[in-house]
């Protein structure tokens, strides 16, 4: 039997991280609702598992998503990964063509080099020896860049590093300390019994030429068998839980579990599934504007992970999406933060007994223009003479005055009372017979196409006045106004409304493009999602977000949304413009008859 | 005990001093802004709900301030948390988080937390 | 020889501060970026609080820029300055180059654009206007109509608007409109006495003499009526007339009131030729983006830099009567520096005194 006790360690390590993830998944799975665990069965068998398999190798393994929005990052996080997988995988060949079993200790390929000496008898042995110091050498690379970034995270073009916990303190720098030690024992070995390769065998023969080798080459076999040891202990209670994690969360995932409003089993599998990479400390505003390096996803979910969330950090985050867009593990991170605002909010029933019984007007389309927009004017005033001029049949559902959508308070954890409001704003809806609803502002938007079930469709203001122009109900002038549009978070990264806004200005005027837009757009800093931020804060974000934009001089900052319009306008030498105001702007004035408005026409009734 | 439905000893004048501040207090620790109202009234007048209902968000946080809290509970209930007062406010009080820090106030209060 | 001074903006400032440095024996340069000294004053038919005319208060400028003889350059523009022996090198359009042994600053004001705070409806509805187009037509004895040439039944005014309020940028008070808004309202009275005035404010600063004594007649003798309540929006009625939403604070509700025209009192801004100035000649900027005198108390004609000073509402908003003793104060401030008074080490030792 090939044996050592310096192999305990590791050994032992190992069946302790076996032992705990089993028991941590086999938690999870238990947890899972009785159609997810079908749904879970019957992926195992089906060719859901291959895809998911796919998307291990790409997103665990090679670290794809990461590559995309920092190649360095990504080859840090994909030489670790994909080198150490690999360097298991060859090892596992290699000792299996060596020995000629199937099975081995788990400790032999790992210590392959302690333990055989005479490599005459194994076939490729040189082959081997190259590809297995190669890997070696690509995982080293990750592991020096890994050491880097934490001393000097600038270089990845991150402005942060995440901070540690004790956990995570003993799981990184024994992973730290792993593959040099792996490193130095094989060197050392080789410089005994000239088993390296270019890489071993070269460090190898520089060592032996001034240290003892022979004397101390078990020593350090023994520290690399310890820090496997340590490493694999301290895993389950530190980020790299996010390791089986993920693995785990992309099979769920491809199996057809879906992210729910509340926090469930999902919930929790994506809040370990995170590796702290900190993506998203760099794309979030709270951070990059306010220097505010508490909030992000990657300690909130921590937090989360720990259950020791605090009220402050939960409330203080705008659910712009940013960092949701660019999450390398794809986490629902919008959900978990509003689900964990349950736990600190209020909610009553029965508050809105108050609101006046329903008067409601028959006619083909809604327009509803929404809280924020009664301030800001020119909106409404712009979609009313719009549609007007396309004479369409509308009922102004929020003229005198809006019930609230219910988006701001489920945004702040309080179902109930929303639940409330969204009955009164639905019943009416449903009353006017209405096909379509249009709404002016994307907050609204997104609760009515979502929470509402209207059956009819809900559509953003931009669309519907994309579909007029389509449909030859708007003449519209040309202009030479050179526009920088930009996205609201609620109707982009929310809504996945990018293109229709974009089309209808630039079928009249010159679309500028920006860095920072579609996915990659900024938060104006007038979110709802938060309600700690000061103002003086949202007015930093606004003030950057605004220089930005318009960085090329552009003649118009467009937006649709009223709160984005809000928040620009006062800290933009640009005109702000909403882009239904733009339409309404360059409606044609040569329109051969007259418009009545809706004004007149209730006037003459 | 015969119920008049009024109380005119109580209502005659705001007893400072006797006053439960505690709900004042706890709001003005955690929101800040709070102290800065001038009671210009623009959130009375732009409130969704003040829209339907006799609810008047401007003197609420008044009387908050000066103890006068027995109703308060009651009247919270009925804003929308729409954030129209917040983007009104000359101040830049930040109304709503006003708002949520009333409503744990009182259940702290309940709850004999503070 | 007589030493040099350059004074920038032809506004009341620098007009009076002009015809005192003359006075005073300098040879005085005044730059004027219109074709005519006055500034708004020229935009200002009476004047709170007397109700005499504007152009008495010109006149009485004019007269003393005349006498002094000063320099005056119209159409101006500064290109660049540069500081040399003892004072500065200015470059104008039309490439005029001026030596100076000082300059006064005298940029003076914008007023706000209240097309910005859009709920008030301010470029949307016809029937909302803003105080300077009301005193527009004052000035040109138009007939106060509503859009549609009708006679306004009922007026409001609405204070501070542009001022005193975060979400704007202005968090100060511009100190004039509400003594403006009380002038306009007993003006509305005389031309339309059968209208009915309200003022909607958040508070009424009457602070300057006779101040309050016209705010007491604008109740008593012409029955305008105040509302304490800030105007949160203003939308269009179907007949045109602007219904607005208030909060009545002293009755403790909500308010709805139509109105047939909406006059908006909108307050200061530093001016653009403030910024451009400024830019220019190096000086620092408060924390209003006005400019930022040395001290509040002792220094406040002075800038950070030696040899530039200011005067008028370009450090503040100031009333006629500030104004013109400002300038003076600047025209003495400037004889006490040209004279050899080191004012910059008066700056240190009242910075000491003050720490101490
Ligand atoms: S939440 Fe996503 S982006 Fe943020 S640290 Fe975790 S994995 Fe990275
Ligand atoms: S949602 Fe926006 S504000 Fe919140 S943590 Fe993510 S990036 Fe930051
Ligand atoms: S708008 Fe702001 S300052 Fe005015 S009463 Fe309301 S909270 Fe106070
Ligand atoms: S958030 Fe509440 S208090 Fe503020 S305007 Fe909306 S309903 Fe009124
Ligand atoms: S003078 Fe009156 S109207 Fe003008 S900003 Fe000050 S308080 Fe407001």
């Amino acid at each position: 039997m090939i044996f050592d006790p310096f192999v305990l360690p590791f050994t032992i390590g190992l069946l302790i991280l076996f032992f705990i993830v089993f028991y941590k998944f086999g938690g999870w799975i238990r947890k899972f609702s009785s159609e997810d665990k079908s749904n879970l069965k019957k992926a195992l068998f089906s060719k859901n598992l291959f895809v998911a398999c796919k998307e291990i190798f790409y997103e665990s393994l090679l670290h794809r998503k990461i590559f995309r929005v920092n190649p360095k990052l990504g080859y840090m996080h994909m030489s670790l990964a994909f080198g150490w997988f690999l360097l298991i995988v060859v090892g596992n060949i290699e000792t299996r063509i060596h020995s000629g079993r199937e099975i081995n200790g788990p400790f032999y390929p790992i210590f392959f080099k302690f333990f055989e000496h005479n490599r005459s008898t194994i076939p490729f042995s040189n082959f081997f020896v190259f590809l297995m110091d190669l890997l070696l050498l690509f995982v080293m690379t990750g592991v020096v860049l890994a050491i880097f970034k934490r001393f000097y995270s600038k270089f990845f073009g991150m402005k942060s590093t995440t901070k540690l916990k004790i956990g995570d303190k003993f799981a990184l720098y024994s992973l730290w300390f792993i593959f040099p030690l792996r490193y130095l024992a094989e060197s050392l070995s080789s410089a005994v019994y000239n088993t390296g390769g270019f890489f071993t065998g070269t460090t190898g023969d520089i060592l032996g030429s001034f240290l003892p080798a022979a004397d101390i080459y078990y020593y350090f076999w023994w520290a690399y068998s310890l820090a496997l040891g340590v490493f694999f202990v301290s895993l389950p209670f530190s980020r790299y839980m996010h390791i089986p994690t993920e693995v785990v969360l992309i099979f769920i995932r491809n199996a057809g579990v879906v992210a729910s409003k509340q926090y469930n089993t999902l919930s929790e599998i994506e809040v370990n599934a995170c590796p702290r990479c900190g993506i998203c400390i760099d794309k979030c505003q709270l951070n990059t504007s306010l220097d505010n390096k508490k909030i992000q996803p990657a300690y909130f979910l921590r937090d989360v992970r720990f259950n020791q969330v605090k009220e402050e950090i939960a409330t203080d985050c705008m659910l712009c999406g940013r960092c949701e867009e660019y999450c390398p593990v794809g986490i629902k991170l919008n959900n978990i933060r509003v689900a964990k605002r349950k736990d600190f909010a209020v909610d009553y029933i029965d508050n809105y007994k108050y609101l006046p019984p329903d008067e409601v007007a028959k006619a083909d389309v809604i327009y509803f223009a929404g809280c924020m927009t009664h301030l800001t004017p020119s909106i409404k005033h712009s979609m009313t003479k719009i549609l007007d001029t396309a004479k369409v049949s509308y009922w102004f559902m929020d003229e005198d005055g809006s019930v609230c959508c219910g988006r701001p308070l489920m945004m702040n954890g309080k179902d109930k009372m929303a639940a409330e409001l969204i009955e009164n704003n639905k019943r009416k809806i449903l009353a006017s017979g209405a096909k379509i609803f249009v709404t002016s502002c994307p907050i609204c938007l997104k609760v009515f196409g979502e929470e509402y079930n209207l059956g009819i469709r809900v559509m953003h203001h931009s669309q519907y006045l994309l579909q007029l122009v389509k449909e030859n109900k708007l003449k519209l002038n040309l202009t030479d106004n050179n526009i920088v549009y930009h996205d609201p978070c609620e109707l982009g990264r929310g809504a996945g409304i990018y293109e229709e806004p974009r089309e209808l200005i630039k079928r009249f005027n010159n679309l500028v493009s920006n860095e920072f837009e579609k996915e990659n757009a900024l938060c104006c800093g007038g979110s709802l999602g938060n309600t700690k931020m000061s103002h003086d804060q949202r007015n930093i974000i606004a003030k950057d977000v605004v220089l930005q934009l318009t960085s090329d001089n552009p003649d118009i900052l467009a937006t649709a949304c009223p709160l984005c319009k809000k928040s620009f306008t006062y800290k933009s030498s640009v005109k702000v413009m909403d882009i239904a105001e733009i339409v309404a702007n360059s409606i044609s004035q040569t329109e051969p008859e007259k418009i009545i408005s809706r004004k007149e026409a209730l006037m003459n009734a | 005990m015969i119920e008049f439905g009024y109380n005119i000893a109580k209502d005659r004048q705001i007893d400072f001093d006797k006053n439960d501040k505690r709900i004042s207090t706890y709001v003005r620790e955690n929101e800040p802004s709070f102290k800065t109202c001038i009671s210009c009234g623009t959130c009375t007048a732009t409130c969704s709900a003040a829209n339907f209902t006799d609810f008047n968000f401007r003197k609420l946080q008044l009387m908050v301030r000066r103890g006068e809290t027995l109703e308060v509970k009651e009247e919270i209930k009925k804003c929308m948390l729409c954030g129209k007062c917040y983007l009104a406010c000359p101040r830049g009080v930040n109304t709503r988080n006003v708002i949520i820090q009333i409503n744990q106030a009182i259940e702290k209060i309940e709850n004999h937390d503070i | 020889m007589n030493k040099k001074v350059v004074v920038i903006g032809g506004g009341i400032a620098g007009m009076e501060s002009s015809a005192h440095l003359a006075a005073l024996g300098y040879e005085v340069t005044l730059l004027e970026k219109t074709d005519k000294l006055g500034g708004h004053l020229l935009n200002w038919e009476k004047l709170f609080p007397t109700m005499r005319m504007g152009k008495e208060v010109v006149t009485f400028l004019n007269e003393g820029v005349e006498k002094g003889k000063v320099n005056v350059i119209y159409n101006a523009e500064i290109l660049n300055t540069k500081e040399i022996m003892n004072g500065f090198s200015i470059t104008l359009n039309n490439n005029i180059v001026l030596e100076s042994d000082a300059i006064l600053v005298t940029t003076g004001y914008d007023l706000f654009d209240a097309s910005k705070k859009e709920e008030y409806g301010f470029g949307i509805y016809d029937n909302v206007i803003t105080s300077a187009e009301l005193e527009e037509k004052f000035m040109k004895g138009e007939k106060i109509t509503t859009s549609d040439g009708k006679i306004p039944k009922r007026i409001g005014f609405v204070h501070c608007v542009g001022s005193r309020d975060e979400k704007v940028g202005n968090t100060y008070c511009s100190k004039v409109c509400c003594v403006t808004a009380v002038k306009q309202s007993i003006e509305i009275k005389e031309h339309l006495p059968e209208t009915d005035v309200y003022c909607f404010y958040m508070d009424l600063r009457m602070y300057g003499m006779h101040f309050e004594a016209l705010y007491r007649e604008s109740q008593e003798k012409w029955g305008v009526n105040f509302v304490r309540g800030r105007l949160s929006e203003a939308c269009e009625n179907m007949d045109g007339s602007i219904l607005v939403k208030v909060e009545d604070t002293l009755a403790g509700k909500p308010m709805k009131m139509s109105v047939d025209l909406l006059v908006l009192m909108v307050g200061f801004e530093p001016s653009l030729g403030t910024k451009k100035v400024g830019k220019i000649l190096n000086l620092q900027f408060g924390v209003n983006r006005f400019f930022k005198t040395q001290d509040q108390h002792t220094l406040t004609n002075v800038s950070n830099v030696k040899g530039i000073f200011f005067a008028g509402s370009c450090t503040g908003p100031k009333t006629i009567t500030n104004t013109i003793t400002d300038a003076r104060a600047a025209a003495s401030t400037i004889a006490n520096y040209l004279s050899g008074h080191d004012i910059h080490n008066r700056i240190m030792t009242s910075d000491i005194k003050a720490t101490v």
